[in-house]
This record gives structure tokens, C-alpha cells and sequence, in this order.
């Protein structure tokens, strides 16, 4: 029958061990040799590793010499090596997609134990896929071209790194950041472990970079609303908030500022985290960039009232940068891959009641003493509490909001080397005693452990144990007027109470608020802990499930400065390969409607979200233009006439998988 | 429907065991596959597989048609509403699924042999855990044997038919 239909079908099914990875648990040779009995089988083999290369020539050599045509590998998941089986197919002169795999290793050998009932389900698995080949029809791959523009999405380090390294390619990069500067958390700390070099003198040279590069568009307090089109072609709108100020015209003299109504600073400053207060009309820090003031609406009076002498403007009379009149933008670009740069948000401290953030004022979170022992921060570097003392006793909390049941599973990985930096440098600014409150010391990375000894070696005190409260209720006098906290000390067996000044929580590291929305546009995936998903752990950890789209940085989960400026140039080269290519080859998985089946009842139409489905109303049928299909199937599942296929996934094809699997049923 | 070779039974005990078919979508549900497959989150090997690239290309007729040749049970795993990968094929999968409810109902199949659920890419534990489950409500339930009960059904109709022409056979006497 199927000889008929396909010509002279001819069947090779090869079995993989995967070393013992399959053959442990799936009798590979009882399976090669049921396949051997299945009508079309012509040849059936099992051997050691089939994606090697003697593995595939193997195939290569079938398909050559015994006129092979349809091919079954019975291996790990096609979404690993189904590429390499066709291009072994393609090699020796047979259209790739006359492969099929069977996964026989994620999907049995490695969630069975039970070595009889997995061999079973191989073999059930094989024979679905030998009864599905003999419907595999030559197909082509599609080819889209790249528009060779970049987006990159964020301007921290991660963003700030791949656009200048993307940039410096040749390329168009259009950088967006929500903030009104780029240069992300790491603008906002004094050093950098474990060098200790100083952050700002390593990160604003590359800020001023991304300024005035000539292929950088930067788009700062800006956001990305809508994403449509697929790689090569994203069309991408970007809202560009009004700073109410005109970024072209404002020189950055900050005159301004100085003569705003508001004589006083009045209002929470974000860049130091409420440390500090700033006016209506402010620059985040010194050297943001781009280095143009930016209006609060919610603080300026004539934005709020209308009604404010808006001296301001007086000042700027000359170059006339402040319009009050400003008003939201919408540019739309189109780029051919979007590097994803987000970054994180710190743990929420109030989430662990136990430790008084919110409560005692001198409970603080990490990011808060960046800030304070930073020269330019609130408090020119001086580390003072917020009742105004220099402390001389300092304790520091690691996992607050990591490694922990209650709040977030995962070690956040940079949080005992900042708290190694913050004791070092808390120790050198105020001379205090410094303990730390561990449950393990984490110091692997490149002289990270060097580090450690040598704040082991200043005499900061370590005490191993999870800090069950931080409270102000003192039980003798010389815990009066102090912070206590209470630990068990599990390298002794006792519980301590250390009395303290200030207390500092290492928060953990976690996903933006509104990383589910980011994912949904840009159409990806977020791991279990809300980090944005690569395509693998191992060996694809910039690349997405989705096509020209990559991540870097924070936002795929906790890592240092080094390691993200290094997932950020793997996806910079990731994007400039892929425009330097110019096409993309596309599974040729597109559906299409079969004419003269059509009954013209249009159900079809609305389904498609890519509206490639149209009706034409002279022949009064359905047409589906294959450029904008993507091939999900929906319309042929809906089809009540049947008339549109899928390609490589033809209604035949499944069906005789289905009848496969339950041969035996 | 021929029998299983006895050296190829489910598992050694003759005892029956349920056969689930499941439809993957290739962007989360079977990567989550994969996922369990990777992290060795072992689940019952009465499942078997096919790949789709969305939910919403599972045919009603594609769950009929299993049923019909001998699946004990059903699972439709897609991305979260909102996280598929085509935008919005899992609504339509959705729409379709309380459809088909309501018509497997009317066969007389236990709406609990076919399950729809959403299992995002990273959700290896909830892919075993929701086979797990599935295998052990449709155990429960026993086995559907729905081609025997087409057989049934074919020769009730058959001797309706008959009697109602032997009783046609007797009014034109
Ligand atoms: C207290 C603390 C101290 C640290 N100290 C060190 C150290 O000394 N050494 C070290 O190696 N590492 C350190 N780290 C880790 C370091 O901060 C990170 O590795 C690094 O900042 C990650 O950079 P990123 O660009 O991925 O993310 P971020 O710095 O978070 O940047 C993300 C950027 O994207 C923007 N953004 C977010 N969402 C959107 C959106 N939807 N649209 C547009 N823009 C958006 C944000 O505004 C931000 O500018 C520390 C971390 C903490 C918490
Ligand atoms: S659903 Fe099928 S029959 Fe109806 S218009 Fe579309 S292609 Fe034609
Ligand atoms: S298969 Fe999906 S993308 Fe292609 S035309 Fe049909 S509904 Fe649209
Ligand atoms: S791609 Fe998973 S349900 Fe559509």
C-alpha cells in the first residue's frame, strides 16, 4: 500500500546506546531486531554512540549502498541531534526530511527503571516512527533574511557590553533602557570584588562608549511595548517616556537644578535608594548617561498644578531644553535578533520579618551600603547609621532570601563575596568590628578564594550558623541601645547573642517584578525561579527557544560582573553571526490548503494569529501565504473539511504514529 | 487488534496495564519531557509520546482515534495560557478540550481518561508528576477496550437492524 503512495520505501532504523546511557536500561539489541521484523525495515542496526561520526556514516553508507530512503534514529531528543541525523541523510544524497528520531533516552531510558517495560516502550516508539516514515515527503528548507540591526533590551553591564561589542562589528544596535540612564546596578557600587577596583572607573569609560558610538541608537527611558515577527525580522515599538526635557538640547550644566522652586531636596532619590533626597528636576548621578536632567511628573508643581514660576526654564532660557509640553513618543524599528539584558531586582527583606528591615532603621540591605561606602554616594562615603554613629560593631547576614524554603530556593551566588568586599571595606572606613553569619562560605571564581583569606586575615570575625532574629530587646547592659542578633553558632553548639550597631542583609538576587511580562513579549521562557530560560544549560546558555532571541546577564539568573559581561559577548557574537550569515533556514513545518478539499466555510481565518490564512472570494477558498506561517497546526486541527496539511506534520503522519504506539494496545 | 506477544508485555505480571497517548508541544511541554529526562525524574512507562509543535494541533479526531485504537487514556500537555509559543494556539487547544469532554461523555468514556495540562519548559517534576497521576486514575478506572465496545455496538446495530427488517418482512405478509 505504501509502496504506492511513497514509491519503494525502504526503512533503516539505527538504535543508539548512548554508551550506557540507553543500553543500560533499554535492550537495544532485542529492539534493533523486533525493528528488523516491521514491514519496510530493510536494515536495522544498533550501535555504540550513532551522533559520532562512525555513527553516522554509518548511515551515510546505508543510504549509499543498500538505496536506504527513510531513516529512524532511535537516540536522545530530536531537539538535540535531529540536525545531525539529517545533515548525515543530506550528506549521502537523501532530503533531510526523511529522518525521523525517536527519543528513546530522555523520554524512556532515563525516567524508567524497569529495563522490560522500557525496551517495550522503545519498542512501541520505533514502530510508530517506522509506520510514520513511510509518509515523509522531500521538503525544503525556508530561508528568511536578517536584517542585520540589533536590539539590545536593559543598559546595565550585560547591555551595555553586547551593544559595544555588537557595535564595534559594524552593526546597528539600538539600546533601550527604562531608566533615564544606563549603566544598571553596577553604577551604583564603590568597588568591585575582588579586585577592588573601583566601579566607576571602569564602568563609565564603557558608558561614555555607548554614548557616542556612531552604530548605537540609545533610547534611554524607554521601554519596549510591542514585538511582532520572528527572527530575522522583529518588528520591535518602543514608547520613549517625556522627560519633559530635550535630550538634544540639554548640555548637562545642571543649572537647572539649582534654581528649581524646591530650595531644599525633598523628595526620595531611587539611585541611592531613599539615602538621599533629590528635587523634581534631577540627574540621577554624576556621570549618568546620557548626561540630560530628567522631570519627575509626580514631584514638579507645574507638571502636577500647572502653576509653578518654573525657574527652571528661566535658567535654561538660552537653549530652551526644558518643555513641559513633552509628550510620550513611539519609534518602530525593525531588527533581525534582540539581545535581552534585564538584570534583577534585590530580595525584599520585609519578607523576613525576623530581621527587622523596615523596622530598626540600622538594619540595612547590601545595595543600601554600597551606596554609603561609596565617595559619591549620600553620604560622601562615610559610614554612618541613620541615627548618625560611626559604628563600631557590624554584623553582616548572608542567604537573606536565598538557599531558604520560605522565600527563594536558589544561592544567589554574588552575595558572600559582596559580603566579603563590604566588610573589607566597612572595616577600612570605620575600623568597626565586623562579623559575618554564614552557612557556607562560597568564594569560587577567578582569585575569589585569595579574596576570601584575605579578609579571613584582616580579622573579620565568621560565625557559622543562620541568624534566627535580629532584635533590639538587650538582656543586659551592654546590649543596651544596641541591635542583637541571635545565632546559633554551629561550629561551638552555642547559641550567641552579638550585640551590633548596624546590621546588614545580604539579600539575594531575583528576578525584575515584571519579568513574566518580558518573557510573554518577547515570546520566551522562565526557568522555575522566574530567570529567564535558555535554550540549554550547558551548551547554548545565551540562546533562547526562540530564534534570534538571547539573554544575558541577570536576567537568566544569579551571576558576578565577569560572568555576565562574558554571557553578554557570547550573545553580541551570537547576534553578529547570525546577521553576518544574512538568512536563516527555517523547518519547512509550514501548512497549506489543498484546493479543491476546500468547502469554503472559512473557519480557518480567524484561527491563525499571524493572520496568514486569507480567504479568497472569487475561487471561495482559503489560502495561506507559507512566508508568514509558523506552522503551529492550529488551522489543520480545525479544518472540518481536512484540506489543510502541515508539512512534517501531516495528519497521515501522526495517525500512524498513533496507531504505532498502540499496535498492541 | 492482535495481542501483544507475551515476551513483549508491559511488565512482567500479566496484569493489565493502562496505555496513556500523550500530545506534546515541542516548546514546553516536550522540552519539559526532555527536562525530566535530564534530571532523571522518573515517572510510570505507560506513556507514550508524539511530538506536535503546538497544542492546537491536536485534532479532536487525533484523541478519538487513539482512544478508538485501544488508548486507556489521553494527556494533552501545552504551554500556560499565555506562554504558548504561537501566541494563542493553547486557547483553541482549551476550547476544543471542553468540547471533547462533553462528547466523550456521551460515549460513555470517563472524562477523567483524557486531561489537558499546561507544563511550561521548566516544569520537568510536574511532566512526571502528572503522568504519575494520570496512570493511576486510569488504572483505577480499568481498562476502556473501546474497539471491543465498537465490536459490541456493531452487532447490537447489526441485530436492531435485523429485527426491525424481519419485523418489516412480517407487516407485508
Ligand atoms: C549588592 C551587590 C553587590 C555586587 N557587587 C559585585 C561585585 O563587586 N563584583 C561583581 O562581579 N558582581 C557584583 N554584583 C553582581 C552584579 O551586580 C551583577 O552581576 C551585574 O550587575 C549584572 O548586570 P546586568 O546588566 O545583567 O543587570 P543590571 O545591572 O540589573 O542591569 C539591568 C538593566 O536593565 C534595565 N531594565 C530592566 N528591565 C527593563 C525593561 N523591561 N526595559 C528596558 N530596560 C530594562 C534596568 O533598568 C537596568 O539598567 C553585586 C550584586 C549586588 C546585589
Ligand atoms: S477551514 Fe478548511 S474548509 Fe474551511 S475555509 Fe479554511 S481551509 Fe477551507
Ligand atoms: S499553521 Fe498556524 S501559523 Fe500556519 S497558517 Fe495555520 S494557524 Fe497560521
Ligand atoms: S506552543 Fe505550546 S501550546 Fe502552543
Amino acid at each position: 500500500m505504501s509502496e504506492q503512495r511513497n514509491g519503494h520505501v525502504r526503512i533503516g532504523v539505527y538504535i543508539c546506546h548512548c554508551g550506557a546511557n540507553i543500553a543500560d536500561t533499554v535492550d537495544v539489541k532485542a529492539v534493533a531486531e523486533y525493528a528488523a521484523t516491521l514491514p519496510g525495515v530493510v536494515i536495522s542496526r544498533e550501535y555504540k554512540y550513532m551522533c559520532s561520526d562512525p555513527g553516522q556514516e554509518l548511515i551515510q553508507k546505508d543510504i549509499e549502498e543498500h538505496a536506504i530512503n527513510r531513516v529512524v534514529v532511535a537516540a536522545c531528543s530530536p531537539t538535540l541531534h535531529e540536525n545531525t541525523f539529517r545533515g548525515a541523510a543530506e550528506r549521502a544524497g537523501l532530503n533531510p526530511f526523511f529522518v525521523q528520531m525517536v527519543n528513546i533516552r530522555e523520554h524512556d531510558s532515563w525516567v524508567h527503571s524497569d529495563r522490560e517495560a522500557a525496551t517495550v516502550k522503545a519498542k512501541d516508539l520505533v514502530r510508530a516512527a517506522v509506520m510514520r516514515v513511510y509518509f515523509h515527503k522531500p521538503l525544503e528548507k525556508r530561508r528568511v533574511p536578517i536584517h542585520p540591526e540589533v536590539l539590545v533590551v536593559g543598559g546595565g553591564i550585560a547591555g551595555i557590553h553586547a551593544a559595544l561589542t555588537v557595535a564595534n562589528s559594524g552593526k546597528r544596535v539600538y539600546l533601550v533602557e527604562r531608566e533615564p540612564t544606563i549603566g544598571g546596578h553596577m553604577a551604583q557600587y564603590d568597588k568591585t570584588f575582588p579586585t577592588l577596583d573601583c566601579a566607576a572607573c571602569i564602568l563609565t569609560p564603557k558608558m561614555s562608549a555607548v554614548r557616542a558610538h556612531p552604530n548605537i541608537t540609545l533610547w534611554t527611558y524607554s521601554e519596549v511595548v510591542s514585538v511582532d515577527g520572528s527572527v530575522g525580522d522583529y518588528k520591535v515599538v518602543v514608547k520613549r517616556k517625556p522627560r519633559y526635557v530635550h535630550e538634544d538640547l540639554c548640555v548637562g550644566c545642571l543649572q537647572c537644578i539649582e534654581t528649581c522652586v524646591y530650595k531644599d531636596s525633598k523628595f526620595d532619590d531611587e539611585f541611592n535608594l531613599g539615602l538621599s533626597k533629590r528635587k523634581p528636576i534631577y540627574i540621577p548621578f554624576a556621570q549618568a548617561t546620557p548626561k540630560v536632567v530628567v522631570i519627575d511628573p509626580d514631584a514638579c508643581i507645574q507638571l502636577k498644578t500647572g502653576k509653578c514660576k518654573k525657574s527652571c526654564m528661566e535658567a535654561c532660557v538660552e537653549r530652551g531644553a526644558i518643555d513641559f509640553a513633552q509628550k510620550e513618543t513611539y519609534e518602530e524599528i525593525h531588527v533581525g535578533s534582540i539581545i535581552i539584558a534585564t538584570g534583577f531586582q534585590t530580595f525584599d527583606p520585609r519578607r523576613m520579618p525576623q530581621y527587622g528591615y523596615g523596622k530598626y532603621p540600622n538594619v540595612y540591605n547590601t545595595l543600601e551600603v554600597e551606596r554609603l561606602v561609596n565617595a559619591s554616594g549620600p553620604t560622601s562615603g562615610q559610614v554612618i547609621t541613620r541615627d548618625g554613629r560611626v559604628p563600631k560593631s557590624v554584623g553582616i547576614v548572608l542567604c537573606v532570601g536565598s538557599r531558604d524554603e520560605n522565600t527563594n530556593r536558589w544561592c544567589s551566588r554574588v552575595c558572600c563575596m559582596t559580603s566579603l568586599k563590604l566588610a573589607h571595606l566597612i572595616k577600612e572606613h570605620t575600623g568597626a568590628e565586623v562579623y559575618i553569619f554564614y552557612i557556607d562560605m562560597r568564594a569560587a571564581g577567578k582569585g575569589y578564594e585569595e579574596f576570601y583569606q584575605r579578609v579571613l586575615n584582616e580579622g573579620v570575625h565568621f560565625i557559622r550558623g543562620r541568624v534566627a532574629e535580629i532584635t533590639d530587646w538587650a538582656l543586659d547592659p551592654s546590649e543596651a541601645g544596641k541591635l542583637v542578633a541571635r545565632v546559633e553558632d554551629t561550629n561551638t553548639g552555642f547559641v550567641r547573642r552579638i550585640p551590633l550597631d548596624m546590621v546588614v542583609l545580604a539579600v539575594g538576587l531575583e528576578p525584575q517584578p515584571d519579568a513574566h511580562e518580558v518573557q510573554r513579549m518577547f515570546g520566551i521562557s522562565c526557568s522555575l525561579d522566574g530567570f529567564f530560560l535558555e535554550k540549554h544549560p550547558k551548551l547554548a546558555p545565551a540562546p533562547t527557544y526562540t530564534d534570534g532571541i538571547f539573554i544575558a546577564g541577570l536576567c537568566h539568573g544569579p551571576k558576578d560582573i565577569p560572568d555576565t559581561v562574558m554571557q553578554a559577548g557570547y550573545a553580541a557574537a551570537e547576534a553578529i553571526a547570525l546577521a553576518d550569515t544574512g538568512f536563516f533556514e527555517l523547518e519547512p513545518n509550514t501548512a497549506y490548503v489543498v484546493e479543491e478539499e476546500c468547502s469554503g466555510c472559512k473557519t480557518c481565518v480567524p484561527l491563525c494569529p499571524y493572520q496568514a490564512v486569507t480567504f479568497n472570494e472569487e475561487k471561495q477558498k482559503a489560502f495561506i501565504n507559507e512566508v508568514l506561517c509558523k506552522g503551529c497546526g492550529t488551522c489543520v486541527a480545525a479544518c472540518p473539511s481536512g484540506s489543510i496539511k502541515q508539512n512534517l506534520f501531516e495528519d497521515e503522519e501522526i495517525y500512524s504514529e498513533i496507531e504505532g504506539v498502540l499496535a498492541y494496545a | 487488534m492482535e495481542d501483544r506477544p507475551v515476551s513483549d508485555k508491559l511488565s512482567t505480571s500479566v496484569q493489565w496495564e493502562p496505555i496513556i497517548v500523550a500530545f506534546f508541544c515541542n516548546w514546553c511541554t516536550y522540552t519539559a519531557a526532555d527536562l525530566a529526562g535530564v534530571a532523571r525524574m522518573g515517572y510510570d512507562p505507560n506513556v507514550r509520546v508524539i511530538r506536535v509543535m503546538c497544542s492546537g494541533r491536536v485534532d479532536p479526531q487525533f484523541v478519538l482515534d487513539a482512544f478508538a485504537h485501544g488508548a486507556d487514556g489521553v494527556l494533552i500537555g501545552g504551554c500556560h495560557p499565555g506562554d504558548c509559543h504561537y501566541v494563542e494556539g493553547n486557547y483553541k487547544t482549551l476550547r476544543r478540550y471542553h468540547l471533547l469532554r462533553r462528547l466523550l461523555r456521551d460515549l460513555g468514556i470517563e472524562e477523567q481518561r483524557l486531561r489537558l495540562e499546561w507544563i511550561a519548559a521548566s516544569e520537568g517534576e510536574k511532566v512526571s508528576k502528572t503522568i504519575n497521576e494520570m496512570v493511576e486514575q486510569v488504572r483505577a478506572l480499568g481498562p476502556l477496550r473501546l474497539s471491543r465496545r465498537f465490536k459490541e455496538w456493531d452487532a447490537e446495530l447489526a441485530s436492531l437492524e435485523a429485527e426491525a427488517q424481519s419485523e418489516e418482512v412480517v407487516a407485508h405478509v
